[in-house]
């Protein structure tokens, strides 16, 4: 009993540390939360690190490793610790425990067909080159997305509450923000699933997990032949059902002394409620195969083993066949696209994508709209897309030039993408990155039709791609090189003007601008001169 | 006349040589707390007040600490426990050095004049363009401001900005202005000379389209008519050019430190429209080819008549 309550006691701090923590990358508004401190957090979440390995194959990328043997050892602790959205779950079934005491757990049978059935598309889907199922799917994702769009706004609203009681001379510790746009899409798909979310939660315990999570059902057909399991003990359980009555799993079936393990979220629940020491959690793989044809669940753990088998074949099949599109993602993503998002076609026009995403095919090939991007701008020119990107693309950010514009400098979203669909770029690159060319249209612009100076655009162009050339009356033009804009939108945000008369086109490939033209040195005047007045 | 100043200027160099150099004499007297001892070298100004005073070849904080002694010291300005308002131009999410935003030590060193003449409070602010954290953080200002012991307030959300009529104003006649410009009873404007894309020359006029919500509306609307019109509405007390770094091409960003010349110079001067001219001269051009220059002085907002101002020239 010590024991059991001691591995709750841990399991429960880790749980919280991990929930505080990504709820924190998230909310931060303030930019004290840097990327260095993002990644570890996220590092280890399943299905976005998956999708980071298979496109890029690398040690930083390899979190969902280390779940997959943490699983394959002691079971699906990860939904009790590290799953953001299972932890969510478990606030609320905690306080609903508090609030009714009475409430009891009951045994819930197996759905393989579903489950089993959801994996296999949601794999299938991916080797298809969406990541769709697992936007609108994985816990992580939603619990981003979860946080960012209901949370967030409302801590930033007090947040500038705060500032404006405290008044504007106050010093710049509590910063006001200009939240410049709340997406309605996001907001409203994120009350769903919650509402989804805290209907399973509070009903049926932890059964989303077991039923639709994908990671949460891969993880249990892993955790099968874990070498750490929950176990009924014939001889020292006395039925009292305890036990089951704390399982949000609902895995343990106390009438055949069986727990179904790969259901088991590994709350440890059940061990610290058992008062005969009834219920174990210890190295169990001598005990299953020298049980096996024994018990009355025996054939299902024959079928599952099978089923493991297929399950884990698919992942690997997979696995190799996402791992050769990565290598090449240009030409493979594009003939993938051609048949799966028909809506879009090449050549026509495509949202722009952020810099580090290497452009629309790899970007929508790994995105899984978690919206951590989102939250980390901090120009707020990353913005959740609605069907911009086909419904295939649900969700995913775009850069959206007509709320604000690439800030010249910054490279934060390339440093926080847990997927891999914005990659690491540094300064340097990021500034020789184009995401799309500027496009002037003359007859919209007011030094054309009003015959006024204007300049907007080319004020804030970080390359001075955008130059004022001589036009009528001493009044000056916007003109457009290409080879040195990098596609960040300012000019077209600047634009004074409805329609604008400068527009960024994405490039459905980023590509390498030319570096802006430089002088050669800083000139230095007589001071000795007199003034020239 | 002339040979009178340069003469001044002459002796002066001398007295300050005989100390530690302009700099460190100038600096570590303020350090010191001792004003007065650094004043006390000045010569008196027989011909004060001056419309503008002129500085060239020093430190940005000395030609200051020259400039606002020659105009009678920042007391004839600031009295005690009046409300300032500075405002630098921090448009630009780049560094120091690349002359896009105005000097910090000018910031602070402005700062430190008004809270020794008493200031009961030294506010600073602009609407930037790029990210306005970033701007306020990158160009070194808001850490400037809190050396210097003044306030760095946002200006990044329209909540600040009230509603006011522009009853001079021919396309513009009315705007949304920070509370901080109409609430203070000095407003000092310290621009930044550098070329700019649409307006040609950003100096004293054009900085205050940062104290301004909808900047839009200027640049649909005749962006030249509209930055004299705001100069009519509520004129600095006083304007402080800095021409230290000056970016002579791809203003108002620049693209890199080889867009700027080093000219060393500082103009201040409470006609704003003289402080621009006389800074467009600085710069190489001549004011009548900028366009809200020309309808300000028409307006009968200042003069660009150099000539016939009293102007004070420093050279160190």
């Amino acid at each position: 009993m010590k024991h059991g309550n001691r591995l709750k006691s841990v399991r429960v701090a880790l749980a919280v540390l991990f929930l505080a923590f990504t709820m924190m990358i998230f909310l931060d508004f303030t930019g004290v939360i840097t990327a260095a401190l993002t990644r570890p957090v996220v590092f280890l979440q399943f299905a976005p690190s998956l999708i980071k390995f298979i496109r890029l194959a690398g040690f930083g990328s390899a979190g969902f490793l280390v779940v997959i043997v943490l699983t394959v050892l002691f079971g699906r602790v990860y939904c009790s610790t590290v799953c953001p959205a299972g932890t969510f779950q478990d606030v609320f079934i905690y306080l609903k425990r508090k609030l009714s005491p009475q409430h009891r757990f009951r045994y819930v049978k197996a759905n393989h067909m579903v489950s089993v059935t959801i994996l296999l598309i949601v794999t299938f889907t991916m080797l298809a080159g969406s990541t769709l199922l697992i936007t609108l799917l994985d816990p992580y994702s939603n619990f981003g997305r979860m946080t960012a769009h209901l949370v967030r706004p409302v801590l930033i609203g007090i947040n500038n509450l705060f500032v404006a009681v405290m008044g504007t001379g106050h010093s710049l510790f509590l910063k006001p923000v200009d939240l410049k746009k709340i997406s309605l899409l996001p907001f409203f798909f994120s009350m769903i699933f919650m509402g989804v979310l805290l209907f399973f939660s509070l009903s049926r315990g932890r059964q989303y997990c077991n039923l639709i999570c994908p990671v949460g059902i891969l993880l249990g057909y892993l955790s099968r032949i874990a070498l750490f399991r929950i176990r009924l003990h014939k001889g020292l359980c006395n039925s009292c059902a305890a036990c089951l009555s704390v399982c949000k799993a609902g895995c343990i079936d106390i009438r055949n002394s069986e727990v179904a393990f790969s259901r088991c979220v590994g709350c440890f629940n059940c061990l610290s409620v058992c008062p005969s020491g009834g219920v174990d959690y210890g190295l169990t793989w001598r005990t299953t195969t020298t049980e096996k044809g024994k018990t009355g669940a025996e054939s299902d753990v024959d079928l599952s083993k099978r089923r493991f088998l297929a399950v884990s074949g698919a992942l690997l099949a997979s696995l190799m066949a996402l791992a050769v599109r990565g290598k090449s993602p240009g030409r493979m993503a594009s003939d993938t696209a051609k048949v799966i998002r028909g809506g879009i076609s090449e050549g026509s026009p495509v949202p722009v994508t952020p810099p580090g995403s290497l452009g629309y095919d790899h970007f929508t090939a790994a995105c899984t709209a978690c919206h951590l991007c989102v939250t980390a701008c901090p120009t707020q020119v990353l913005q959740p897309s609605l069907f911009d990107y086909g419904l295939l693309g649900l969700m995913q950010p775009r850069m959206d030039y007509m709320t604000n514009y690439c800030n010249y400098e910054c490279t934060l979203c390339t440093a926080v993408c847990p997927t891999g669909a914005i990659l690491p770029l540094t300064s340097e690159e990021k500034k020789l990155t184009q995401l799309g060319k500027s496009r002037f249209i003359k007859e919209e612009c007011i030094v054309y039709t009003k015959k006024t100076a204007c300049g907007a655009c080319s004020e804030r162009c970080p390359t001075k791609a955008v130059n004022m050339v001589p036009y009528e009356n001493a009044l000056t033009i916007p003109e457009v090189n290409n080879e040195i804009c990098i596609g960040c939108g300012a000019c077209q945000y600047a634009c004074p003007i409805d329609p604008k008369a400068i527009v960024v086109d994405a490039n459905r490939v980023h590509l390498k601008a030319q570096p802006p033209k430089e002088g050669k040195e800083v000139k230095k005047i007589d001071y000795k001169e007199e003034f020239p007045f | 006349m002339t040979v009178g100043i340069y003469d001044n200027a002459m002796k002066r160099r001398d007295f300050l040589k005989r100390g530690l150099g302009a700099g460190v004499a100038a600096g570590a007297v303020f350090v010191l707390g001792d004003f007065t001892q650094l004043f006390a070298g000045l010569p008196s100004s027989p011909a004060l007040p001056f419309d503008m005073v002129a500085v060239k070849g020093g430190e940005p904080e000395v030609m200051f600490d020259q400039a606002i002694a020659a105009m009678g010291g920042m007391g004839a300005f600031v009295k005690k426990g009046q409300k300032v308002v500075v405002k630098p131009n921090i448009g630009w999410d780049v560094t120091p050095d690349r002359g896009g935003n105005t000097n910090p030590k000018l910031v602070k060193r402005i700062i430190e004049h008004c809270l020794r003449a008493g200031a009961g409070e030294v506010t600073v602010f602009d609407n930037p363009c790029d990210t306005w954290d970033k701007c306020y953080a990158n160009s070194g200002i808001e850490q400037a401001v809190k050396d210097g012991g003044g306030k760095i307030v946002p200006g990044n959300t329209e909540s600040y900005y009230q509603y006011v009529k522009v009853p001079l104003g021919r396309k513009l006649t009315e705007a949304k202005v920070h509370e901080l410009i109409l609430g203070s009873d000095v407003f000092i404007n310290v621009p930044i000379l550098k070329h700019h894309s649409s307006s040609r020359l950003t100096i004293a006029m054009k900085n205050l389209m940062g104290v301004v919500w909808d900047r839009g509306y200027w640049h649909r609307n005749d962006l030249h008519q509209c930055i004299a019109d705001y100069a009519t509405f509520r004129r600095p007390d006083l304007n402080v050019v800095d021409a230290y770094r000056v970016m002579m091409k791809n203003g108002p960003r620049g693209v890199s430190v080889y867009d700027l010349t080093l000219m060393k110079q500082l103009l201040i001067s409470k006609d704003i429209v003289a402080a621009d001219a006389a800074a467009t001269k600085i710069f190489g051009k001549e004011p009548h080819d900028i366009g809200y220059i020309r309808i300000a002085e028409e307006m009968k907002t200042g003069t660009t008549d150099l000539q016939s101002l009293n102007i004070k020239r420093i050279i160190l």
